[in-house]
């Protein structure tokens, strides 16, 4: 114990160089990401549900909002199941998880601007081309 | 749950929430706290990789919204003659089946390993392989059917001539992301039917010793595989 205080600083020195590994190793021995099978199969089940049920939207041939909102919520949906259960993203500390989900945040806000670009193409096009062609 | 090792070797409890976040960060350490560093940098990689595909489909959507040629319709496009009849979008619908259940038996194979249950392990993984080459041929099929009607990258019969481009640049990218999954996943099945992660056997390329969490994080990549499929399924062939 006395040798450990002793050496408290070369040990810590020692420690920070092995950072990547020890304290890694250390707490991934309680914190694998071990979930029953079980959990698995449920979402991978309802995963071929909600894919079978986005390609019955075209299948039936629905259109307008309809159409385009239930393709979003199963998207959303499929995609949230994949993220947070089979990446183990729902286990994992926030500051992780934020920092990989919130940043694609910013691809709606390109998303919005470009929307209004191809407005304005679409209206240049048709104001100088017509809309023959 | 989770504890910080201090400099006195007592362990702390971290906090959770909001100022666990604000903990983390501003620990003056590293931020992800419980993470190892591969699987770290995975999910930073897969970030970048969101943004790629996040503006090829932006791309996409910007060329169809302002093109005043009418688009071809993926559902006619994409149908297959079955039985005398045409079925709409089947080829797409049956790709996306095989990928999800790719995704599933990677999942398990993940599971199975931090058992360090090898055979199991490396079958699931052999098992994700050959439905990711399955998944890869169909598109190979695909391709070949479209191109043989004539949808060329400037130009095709049915309409806007962005179709073409748009259709080889997503799938053909999202393609060869599976194709190097599958090369990747066998190289890693190899190591663990050999035992490497038990024997601690080092790598002949980074020559460092791995653990069974590099399984988990070539799963995150497949499975990353397939959410953007996820996506290009609803934004591409359903819209």
């Amino acid at each position: 114990m006395a040798e450990a205080t002793a050496n408290g600083l070369g040990q810590h020195a020692l420690h920070a160089g092995h950072a990547h590994e020890a304290p890694a190793a250390v707490a991934h021995a309680d914190q694998h990401q071990e979930h029953p099978i079980k959990l698995y199969l449920v979402v991978w089940a309802w995963l071929f549900i909600l894919s079978t049920c986005s390609y019955l939207v075209d299948y039936f041939g629905l259109q307008g909002y309809l159409r385009w909102s239930l393709i979003l919520i199963f998207m959303i949906l499929k995609a949230g199941l994949i993220v947070a259960v089979f990446m183990h993203m729902a286990w994992e500390r926030l500051a992780l998880a934020y920092a990989i989900i919130l940043p694609p945040i910013l691809v709606l806000v390109f998303t919005t601007m470009m929307v209004f670009e191809a407005d304005y193409t679409l209206f240049t096009r048709l104001a100088f081309f017509g809309s023959g062609h | 749950m989770a504890e910080t090792l201090t400099q006195i070797g007592k362990t702390e409890p971290r906090p959770s929430g909001w100022q666990g976040i604000a903990a983390d960060w501003s620990s003056d350490q590293r931020a992800f706290k419980n993470v190892s560093w591969g699987k770290a940098m995975m999910w930073i990689f897969l970030l970048s990789d969101t943004f790629i595909f996040g503006c090829f489909l932006l791309s996409y959507m910007t060329a169809r919204m302002s093109t005043r040629v009418p688009w071809p319709n993926p559902s006619e496009v994409f149908a297959l003659r079955i039985g005398g009849s045409d079925i709409p979008l089947i080829l797409i619908a049956i790709m996306t089946f095989v990928l999800i259940s790719s995704s599933g038996t990677m999942a398990m194979a993940v599971n199975f390993g931090y058992r360090r249950d090898r055979r199991k392990t490396a079958i699931l993984m052999l098992l994700t392989a050959a439905l990711g080459a399955t998944f890869v041929g169909m598109q190979a099929f695909e391709w070949t059917k479209l191109i043989t009607e004539g949808v060329r990258p400037w130009g095709n019969p049915w309409g806007a001539a962005q179709f073409g481009s748009s259709f080889f640049m997503i799938t053909g990218f999202h393609g060869t992301h599976v194709t190097i999954g599958v090369i990747f996943l066998i190289i890693v099945a190899r190591k663990v039917w050999r035992g490497d992660f038990d024997t601690g056997r080092r790598g002949f390329f980074t020559s460092r010793t791995g653990r069974y969490e590099n399984v988990e994080i070539m799963g995150l990549y497949w499975h990353f595989v397939d959410l953007v499929w996820v996506f290009i399924f609803a934004f591409f062939y359903l819209w």
